[in-house]
């Protein structure tokens, strides 16, 4: 590996960190895209030089932008995000049915075969994909039709289509995570869609256990066991061992179970990683010290993870984008702040330095491993 | 009959267009508000859906239409625009709204 390149989204504009791979000096460059939200940042992981980004204000909507020179330069492409058919409606806050109606793009997935293939997670919740390059948009809309659609709700973030995962052994296998509806899983591409959240458990929605209505945060998943999903939900922290088929608790000895990142180790696929985050009311850490949490056992058994980190008057947030690992060995983790510090970990957690700490508020950290 | 009208654009459009300045914007027909803004974007394309959402064609809520001293916002696309506008005298004036942080 000769380099590591992080692909930071904030509040006011994109910033691309780049290092050789001791990951010991880093490279700003940015901001781009000054004064506008960048919710993500991600580039294809058969072409690093292929990078996507979600521009977005209240002002002047929704931008997509691409890069085909790993960030140095960028253009506009297609920002039509049209529902497909009759949009229908949801259910608002107060209970009544509410048009479904596009606001951003929260999250971009390019595609692990193909550079040109790209899928947009949105708010109001519903998936899109590009086949050109992010040039014109096409609804999956079997994610909303699926039946449920209707009775899913916002939660206080809005209701946003944020976490896409593929499944890199079975190209049709894919997981959509909505807040506040709860995962759901395609077989066929994206043409069909079921809801997955059986043994999620949330006392905040009227029937606890029922099968969509949970405020999923973040799911991920290993390459090497693409079976196994872990999940950060609004509190518990879960893991299925069956493709989402079931899900069960792995909070165990953690501080607090509420928070938003969940990431895997790039060579461990047992070894998890969260930041716990004191309570759905106070979006900071426990005891003001800001602590990585690892598990090295799927779950369970946690260690804090503190060496680098400030263990005194720490009232940042780590957002559900913003936690990512490289794939060098030792595995290098990263995570961004509210705060704006991106913290890095070149031995897998070990120990932790800022390598910039002065951005605006941090919503989303994807790395790319060069070769 | 065709009129020249002179739009000026917030910095954030300016830089997003890549353009500097007052934008010329060559009209056919009626100077309306639509037709001023249709001709906006068939010149700059990525324009689109930042000052009008692409599925409506509304107006943005944050974005103000202003021209000679008035608040054109709240006018049906089919609205002529001022004689002032139409002969390049005063231009059209898109702006973001005084709001967030």
């Amino acid at each position: 590996m000769s380099g590591v390149r992080v692909l930071v989204g904030t509040r006011k504009g994109a910033f691309v960190l780049t290092s050789d791979g001791t990951r010991s000096a880093w490279e700003v460059d940015g901001p781009f895209f000054g004064g506008w939200e960048v919710y993500h940042v991600k580039g294809s992981p058969v072409d690093p030089d292929r990078i996507y980004a979600s521009q977005s204000t209240g002002w002047f909507g929704q931008v997509v932008q691409r890069s085909d020179d790993g960030g140095k330069s960028w253009s506009a492409v297609g920002n039509e995000f049209a529902y497909a058919g009759e949009a229908g409606t949801h259910q608002w806050y107060d209970g009544t049915p509410h048009p479904w109606e596009f606001a951003r793009v929260w999250h971009l997935e390019p595609s692990l075969t193909d550079p040109d293939t790209v899928y947009a997670g949105v708010e109001d919740a519903a998936l899109f994909r590009s086949v050109d390059g992010a040039k014109s948009w096409e609804e999956l809309a079997g994610l909303r039709g699926h039946g449920s659609g209707p009775h899913w709700q916002p939660g206080a973030g809005g209701m946003c289509l944020h976490t896409i995962v593929l499944d890199p052994r079975d190209q049709g296998r894919m997981f959509a995570a909505i807040s506040a509806a709860g995962v759901f899983r395609s077989d066929d591409w994206g043409k069909t869609w079921e809801p997955v959240n059986r043994g999620l458990h949330s006392p905040q929605i009227p029937d606890p256990d029922a099968p969509v209505g949970h405020c999923v945060h973040r799911i991920a998943l290993h390459p090497a066991r693409p079976d196994v999903l872990y999940m950060q939900k609004h509190w518990d922290v879960m893991r299925s061992d069956d493709g989402g088929g079931s899900w069960h608790e792995v909070s165990g000895d953690l501080p607090s179970d509420f928070g938003f990142p969940i990431a895997v180790h790039a060579h461990e696929p047992s070894t998890v990683y969260v930041v716990p985050i004191k309570s759905d009311g106070e979006h900071y850490p426990p005891d003001a010290k800001l602590r990585v949490y690892r598990s090295r056992t799927g779950g369970d058994e946690w260690e804090p993870l503190t060496k680098g980190l400030p263990q005194g008057n720490c009232y940042v947030n780590v957002l559900r984008d913003a936690m990512d690992v490289d794939s060098l060995d030792p595995c290098g983790i990263y995570f961004g702040t509210t705060g704006g510090q991106v913290y890095a970990s070149a031995d897998s957690g070990n120990a932790w330095v800022p390598i910039v700490r002065d951005l605006p508020a941090v919503l989303s950290v994807e790395v790319q491993s060069l070769p | 009959m065709s009129a020249t009208v002179r739009v000026v654009l917030p910095a954030p459009l300016r830089t997003l267009a890549a353009l500097t300045g007052d934008v010329p914007v060559q009209v056919d027909g009626a100077v309306t508000l639509g037709a001023v803004l249709d001709a906006l974007e068939a010149c700059h394309p990525v324009l689109r859906g930042t000052m009008r959402d692409r599925a409506t064609g509304r107006r943005r809520p944050f974005v103000r239409f202003f021209a000679c001293e008035e608040d054109l916002s709240h006018e049906p696309p089919s609205a002529v625009l001022p004689a002032a506008v139409a002969s390049g005298a005063e231009p059209l004036v898109v702006l973001g709204a005084m709001a967030g942080g």
